[in-house]
């Protein structure tokens, strides 16, 4: 084979490994892509909240959504379905969780925000969705979540939802998972 | 690699081995393309077999013949043996066979190497198939695979599944690699990038594709694995994960695949209509410039798949237009064949036969694909029968005519023998007939509302999809014509000529037929 072909050769047989990193590359980038533009309906951790404006905004309804992740056995609900708020003003809404099995259990709730440019404008100062939750059998709780919906929000958005789904993580932590199999050895076999 | 070539010198006044050996250890480009277009003939019956078992139970509505969860797997397995098994081993056949003849060259730059992409694909699909028996099942989550349905509630053998995709994705790369290095360096002097057959053009762009998207799904599939088995969550929601993720990571391969199925598509019916209109190609180089921009845009358009999944409306509408640009080079070749068919001296062979209701149907089904691009009016059509149409009027009428075009048109050149004309005109008019009595009404039951992928529907969609399924047997029954055709021709009949057609041009028509067992082992000369 001639050098010519050879380079030719090289050249292609880098190219592979680095689409294939590529394909993973594509992961972190999607996340950051989403965080920048704020769309996604994910909700990020806002860390200016000395720099948000509090006065006087416009009245929106904000309504809560839970559901539970297909497994997911827990009593999982907002306490109130819906809220007026107004436009640059904190607010404190609360879910009730209650862990209705009789072992102990860690989930996660997944924020979505509809429509999904109030996303960007949703700040969030706290919220349980940003770690777990373990509750014993039994054991029930209030989770807060503390925020505030900027004046940026385009004018046409008159009501936001935001939505949250629970999922059982219980084995996605590796603690709870070797007790898990200790205790319920018989559940495993599914 | 020198040692390759220097095997391959020593044998050069041999012809080919005796047995079936010659067949495993081959490395001779015409022995490689023709196993690849044997293999991807066994896949096609294979997968259309499934296809009926679909189209039986779709005959009417309510559940008569196989339980829901087979259905599903049918729909899987038929979708992924067409595309990697059927449509994708037979354009890497009909490059091996024809791209070094095309360029004067006497074999693929890497001869050892094409013979492992292709011996590795039969492993790949035994496995895939052998998943029918396995416990659970065979994968039953639609050809495109999406999570969490093929990850959190895949059947077992999706471990298999994901293994043989990374055959497939290893032999095509291999394959496109060759053909790369083949059409970058072994040109015969003269034979200058904008004098190569628009054939070889098609396979070149192709094969860029292949290597810039294969390893993205082969990518997918590993996070997939991982997934399963290794406790990650790439696209498991309750782990940080997202669904969504995956169907961006499958279309960016997923859209250029469609239209790496397409453009030696569009290679082979340039090839066709200039030869029966006995004219000069209209527009050669718009063709090769649109070619390539056809593939360049095809790597920002893959969200038209996904414009219901909630993306913001900027990427909507960039994703609409984008899609819809693409219709301006698609435009272009259309134009280009018809207006090289105009005043030419036509005569309708079955070739020409395959390749004008290539120019024709293929059109229906990009005119399907651009009222699908408008976002408002997918979100109704979204997953319903017209998407269904839609891919396969350019997947059946297009890719798979085109395939069956070259093969009438080149089989003269590689068995020596001509084909029966009019056994072959039969083919074309029951599988013209076949397919447009089974997709046109596609059309209908889609715009109707009635979704994909579920083995029952509504009593209003009845009748279509009876005469649907009648077109589905007619055009399937024919095939089994398309293969006594070919091997009756393999057998014998009329001598070729070395030209087969009058108005054939390009290197290949000077080598004798049957084109011997090596061509071009001193470079031709070409002005
Ligand atoms: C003018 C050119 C084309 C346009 C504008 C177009 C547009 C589209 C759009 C918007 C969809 C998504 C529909 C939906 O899921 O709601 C789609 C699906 C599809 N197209 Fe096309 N398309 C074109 C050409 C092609 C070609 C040439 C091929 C293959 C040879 C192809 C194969 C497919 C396939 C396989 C799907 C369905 C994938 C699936 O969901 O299973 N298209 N097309
Ligand atoms: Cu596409």
């Amino acid at each position: 084979m001639n050098p010519e072909a050879k380079k030719t050769l090289r050249r292609l047989v880098i190219a592979v490994p680095l689409m294939f990193a590529f394909g993973f590359a594509l992961v972190p980038l999607y996340n950051v892509f989403c965080e920048v533009t704020g769309i996604n309906g994910k909700v990020f951790q806002s860390d200016n909240a000395e720099k948000l404006v509090i006065e006087d905004g416009r009245p929106l309804g904000l309504q809560f959504i839970s559901t539970n992740n297909e497994n997911m056995p827990w009593t999982f609900k907002p306490s109130e379905d819906v809220m007026t708020i107004s436009t640059g003003k904190y607010y404190t809404a609360t879910f009730y969780v209650k862990n209705t099995t009789n072992k102990t259990m860690t989930a996660q709730a997944v924020p979505s925000v509809a429509p999904s440019n109030a996303a960007a404008h949703l700040k969030k100062l706290e919220c349980f969705c940003f770690e777990q939750q373990e509750l014993k059998p039994g054991e029930d709780a209030l989770l807060p979540v503390r925020l505030l919906v900027s004046d940026e929000l385009p004018e046409n958005i008159e009501n936001i939802i935001l939505s949250y789904t629970i999922f059982d993580v219980t084995e996605y932590d590796d603690e709870a998972v070797a007790q898990h199999m200790h205790e319920e050895h018989h559940e495993m076999e599914h | 690699m020198s040692a390759v070539i220097e095997n391959h010198h020593d044998d050069h006044h041999h012809g080919p081995a005796k047995g079936l050996t010659r067949w495993l250890y081959t490395t001779n480009h015409k022995d490689i393309g023709t196993l690849y277009l044997w293999f991807s003939f066994a896949m096609f019956l294979i997968g259309g077999a499934m296809a009926l078992v679909i189209r039986a139970e779709l005959f009417q509505p309510g559940m008569q013949i196989v339980e829901p969860e087979f259905y599903n797997q049918m729909i899987t397995l038929h979708g992924l043996i067409m595309i990697f098994g059927g449509v994708m081993p037979a354009f890497v056949g009909l490059a091996n066979w024809l791209v070094p003849m095309m360029i004067g060259a006497p074999d693929m730059a890497l001869p050892r190497m094409n013979n492992l992409s292709f011996w590795i694909l039969p492993f790949a699909f035994f496995i895939l198939l052998s998943s029918l028996f396995m416990d659970g099942g065979a994968p039953n989550f639609g050809w495109t695979f999406y999570a969490p349905l093929s990850t959190t509630y895949a059947p077992p053998s999706v471990t298999f599944f994901i293994f043989s995709v990374h055959i497939m994705g290893a032999s095509s790369i291999m394959g496109a690699i060759n053909v790369v290095v083949t059409i970058m360096n072994m040109r015969a002097p003269g034979v200058t990038l904008m004098k190569m057959p628009l054939f070889v053009w098609s396979w070149l762009i192709t094969a860029y594709l292949l290597i810039a998207v294969m390893p993205v799904l082969a990518g997918a599939v590993t996070m997939m694995l991982m997934d399963i088995h290794f406790g990650t969550s790439f696209f498991n929601a309750a782990g940080g994960g997202d669904p969504v993720l995956f169907q961006h990571i499958f279309w960016f391969f997923g859209h250029p695949e469609v239209y790496i199925m397409i453009l030696p598509a569009f290679g082979i019916v340039s090839h066709i209509i200039e030869t029966f209109s006995r004219k000069q190609l209209f527009g050669y180089s718009s063709m090769v410039w649109a070619m390539l921009s056809i593939a360049i845009l095809s790597f920002v358009v893959w969200a038209h798949h996904m414009f219901t999944v909630g993306l913001p409306l900027a990427a909507e509408l960039f994703f609409m237009w984008a899609t819809m640009l693409i219709a301006v080079p698609t435009g272009v070749k259309v134009f280009n064949w018809v207006a090289t068919m105009f005043k030419g001296s036509l005569t309708f062979e079955t070739p020409m036969l395959f390749a004008i209701a290539f120019v024709v149907l293929f059109t229906i089904g990009g005119l399907s694909g651009l009222m699908l691009a408008i976002v408002p009016a997918d979100f109704q059509y979204h997953d319903t029968y017209f998407v269904v149409a839609h891919f396969h009027y350019v997947l059946v009428p297009g890719a798979i005519f085109s395939i069956m075009a070259a093969v009438y048109y080149w089989i003269p050149k590689w068995s020596g023998n001509m084909y029966d004309e009019r056994l072959g005109k039969l083919h074309f008019w029951l599988s013209f007939i076949g397919v447009n009595v089974t997709f046109f009404p596609q059309h209908f039951i889609g715009l109707a509302g009635m979704p994909r992928r579920y083995p029952d529907y509504a009593l209003q969609f009845a009748d279509w999809n009876m005469v649907s399924s009648v077109g589905a047997f007619l055009f399937g029954v024919s095939q089994i014509l398309f293969l006594f055709i070919v091997v009756k021709t393999v057998m014998g009949g009329k001598k070729a000529t070395d030209q087969v057609w009058e108005g054939a041009r390009g290197l290949e028509w000077t080598v004798a037929s049957p084109a011997p067992y090596h061509t071009f082992t001193t470079p031709p000369k070409v002005d």
